[in-house]
């Protein structure tokens, strides 16, 4: 059997491409623009490509035109701003890692906004007006975190509210209540890494659940109990593993491999190398399905998590196929390179943290 | 009044508004190549918010643009803003949203909308009906199952809901959505400490598991609700499960006796090193060959289990033969 290959140029081809036209079938994400952004810059930074100076200036330019005058990103101009963009954006204009992309982001405006979405219960809704669920959480810490814009009240409840979120299958739901999901559990331990709070959750259940969602003929993952395979979850979930694995090890647990995440990570890249490939560039759900930016991004980043274990102190590669087919660590937590995120931090840190013009709780606004 | 094939540039009722087009900048990035129509709706409808215009002609062109992009959160919002503002008939509004999630039942805004309705209008009688229709199409459908949710909490339709979940179960009984409702129901009623519910419960999972023994969905219920009271407290369960174990073995079968057993160290002192044994044989046969895809998983556990209750002698490390991972007990640090 011939050893499975990354089709790296194919995917190049493809990203290279969308990154300035998207065909009208990307109608449907006219209101998803910072997020096609940040799919595919992500995916040329696994792939190691660079992003050639005057395109990212455009990306600059262009996020900077989705900005609300309120504060926080909108789908495209002259849209709402909402809270997915939002961190789309921010992690798309980290990527970019430039002055110019740093400057783009009102921080103070960006901070009221996430004040004007902040629910009396610890929640955030995604946008004014709009719905609640686990996912508004990590947007907003994680663009928080990375701005430099947490103030002592922003996230106050917000761990109690998504601990509760944690069901009796041990993954999380978008609202308390609901079916544990890997996207939703995704969101929820990672915003919880961020605020410190990732023991107020029951670790160990999670673990269990998680490590549960590895189909064992596929070799990928499903994102709920009983569901098919799906390629995106190669990160959603897989991408859970990195995250619990620190969270343990932060708790005193001396048991944990050295060398190894707690799901089976070659047969996870034989998942994505075998079965989740568009010969023609672009990578998908499972063989059969289209190919599209969300599913090239969330592949490769899974990928990603199955190749690299560890950090910067402990780092240990298991390439399936040539050493071709590798790719760069992913930060666990954002999901963009290690050194992007560090390079954020360093630079929003050296700006002293707004002061909010409107304190959390006034007016939430959940009507209409 | 308006025929929906032509462009609103050329309809009359519109002569008087000046479209304002999507300005992306001299070199745009993720360029959509939008359709004609797609152009035309959205320049018109930025040419409306920019008026802040509030008319009945607004209205029947945030429908056009929901065909054309009914994720387009800004158009939904707008659309709110002139239900309110123009007192349209909320009936009306409620066929119209049941129409589009029957079209898109996958779509965020959809939901959002027809809750925001109900919530006006102060009325969920529709609601369980709809839902079960969307559900009949998709038992498994994400939106529909939190809006279920949400109905039944808001305006207390308890009552019926244990027998909708028994019917999907009955035609499917893998559906984990259905067993979390399950649970969701029995949790917000009678809750799970009445040991008659409880044993009623467990009675009717152990009826499921043998059907279909190889459904982790009902392993999954099982244990969720036991182990707040601790698996190994509740009489029989051990043996019940060990007599399965003969006919009805699957690796959630083993799973669940490493999860009993482990209950069992935790809350007792007799017979620890038997018990300790047990768990880690087990662990052993699911990394080994019940459950391999989980080796490194099971491994851990065992490793875990091994430290927490193993005596202070017995030094045997747990990691199977070849495999690379080794225990941990020098202080390498794992810091990001």
């Amino acid at each position: 059997m011939t050893e499975p290959t990354l089709l790296r140029d194919q995917h190049y081809q493809y990203l290279k491409k969308g990154l300035r036209h998207l065909s009208d079938a990307y109608e449907c994400l006219d209101a998803s623009r910072p997020w096609l952004c940040y799919w595919i810059l992500h995916s040329l930074e696994l792939l190691e490509e660079p992003v050639p100076t005057a395109i990212a200036s455009d990306v600059c330019k262009f996020l900077a035109r989705c900005q609300s005058p309120t504060g926080g990103f909108a789908g495209g101009p002259c849209q709402a701003a909402h809270l997915a963009p939002t961190y789309a954006a921010v992690n798309a204009l980290c990527i970019i890692g430039t002055q110019e992309a740093y400057n783009i982001i009102d921080r103070e405006k960006l901070l009221s906004f996430l004040f004007s979405v902040k629910q009396p219960d610890g929640s955030f809704v995604m946008h004014i007006g709009g719905e609640v669920d686990v996912r508004s959480t990590y947007c907003a810490a994680s663009v928080a975190s990375l701005t430099n814009i947490m103030t002592p009240t922003l996230f106050q409840d917000t761990p109690t509210w998504i601990v509760s979120c944690q069901n009796w299958e041990g993954g999380l739901g978008g609202v308390p209540g609901l079916e544990a999901h890997g996207g939703y559990t995704f969101c929820g331990m990672a915003a919880m890494v961020i605020l410190g709070k990732e023991h107020m959750l029951d670790l160990k259940s999670l673990l269990r659940w998680v490590a549960s969602r590895q189909m064992r003929y596929e070799g990928g993952f499903q994102g709920r109990c009983n569901k098919l395979v799906d390629g995106c979850y190669s990160f959603w979930q897989a991408g859970l593993l990195p995250l619990l694995h620190r969270a343990l090890f932060k708790g005193g647990d001396s048991t944990l491999s050295l060398q190894k995440w707690m799901f089976e990570q070659q047969a996870l890249q034989e998942y994505i190398l075998l079965c989740c490939q568009n010969p023609a560039g672009g990578l998908l759900d499972k063989p059969g399905k289209s190919r599209d930016f969300y599913h090239t991004c969330y592949c490769l980043s899974g990928l990603s998590v199955a190749q690299h274990f560890g950090n910067m102190d402990l780092h240990h590669e298991l390439i399936v196929g040539r050493e071709e087919n590798r790719l760069a660590p992913s930060h666990p937590v954002y999901n963009i390179c290690p050194e992007k995120v560090a390079q954020a931090i360093q630079h929003f840190h050296q700006l002293p943290v707004p002061v909010p013009a409107q304190k959390e709780g006034e007016a939430p606004n959940r009507l209409s | 009044s308006e025929d929906p094939k032509q462009l609103i540039q050329d309809r009359k009722e519109w002569a008087d508004l000046e479209p304002v087009p999507q300005d992306d900048g001299p070199n745009p990035v993720v360029k959509i190549a939008y359709s004609d129509k797609f152009t035309d709706v959205y320049d018109y409808f930025r040419a409306l918010l920019k008026n802040d215009e509030k008319s009945d002609r607004a209205l029947l062109l945030t429908a056009e643009a929901i065909e054309l992009n009914a994720a387009n959160y800004t158009v939904w919002h707008y659309r709110r803003v002139l239900l309110q503002a123009l007192e349209k008939d909320l009936r009306e509004e409620m066929r119209y949203i049941t129409a589009i999630i029957e079209d898109q039942p996958k779509n965020y805004q959809v939901w959002h909308h027809r809750r925001m309705v109900v919530e006006w209008l102060n009325d969920p009688s529709e609601e369980l009906e709809f839902i079960a229709e969307i559900l009949s199409q998709d038992a498994k459908n994400y939106h529909a199952w939190q809006h279920r949710q949400w109905v039944i909490k808001e305006y207390k339709l308890w009552d019926s809901e244990l027998e909708y979940v028994e019917q999907l179960l009955e035609e499917d009984v893998r559906n984990n959505s259905a067993w979390n409702q399950r649970h969701y129901i029995i949790s917000h009623t009678t809750g799970y400490s009445d040991p008659a519910i409880l044993n009623r419960e467990v009675q009717y999972s152990l009826k499921q598991i043998k059907k279909a023994p190889h459904n982790e969905s009902v392993w999954n219920y099982l244990k969720g609700i036991l182990q707040d009271l601790g698996l190994s407290s509740h009489p029989g369960l051990l043996e019940q499960i060990l007599e399965l174990k003969e006919t009805h073995c699957s690796p959630y079968l083993l799973g669940f006796l490493v999860d009993i057993y482990e209950d069992f160290l935790e809350n007792t002192l007799e017979h620890h090193e038997e018990v300790l044994s047990k768990a880690l044989e087990l662990c052993e046969l699911l990394a080994r060959e019940k459950d391999t895809i989980r080796r490194e998983y099971w491994s851990y556990v065992g490793r875990s289990l091994q430290t927490k209750y193993g005596s202070s002698d017995s030094s045997t490390t747990t990691s199977a033969p070849g495999s690379d991972s080794g225990s941990v007990h020098q202080e390498t640090p794992c810091s990001s």
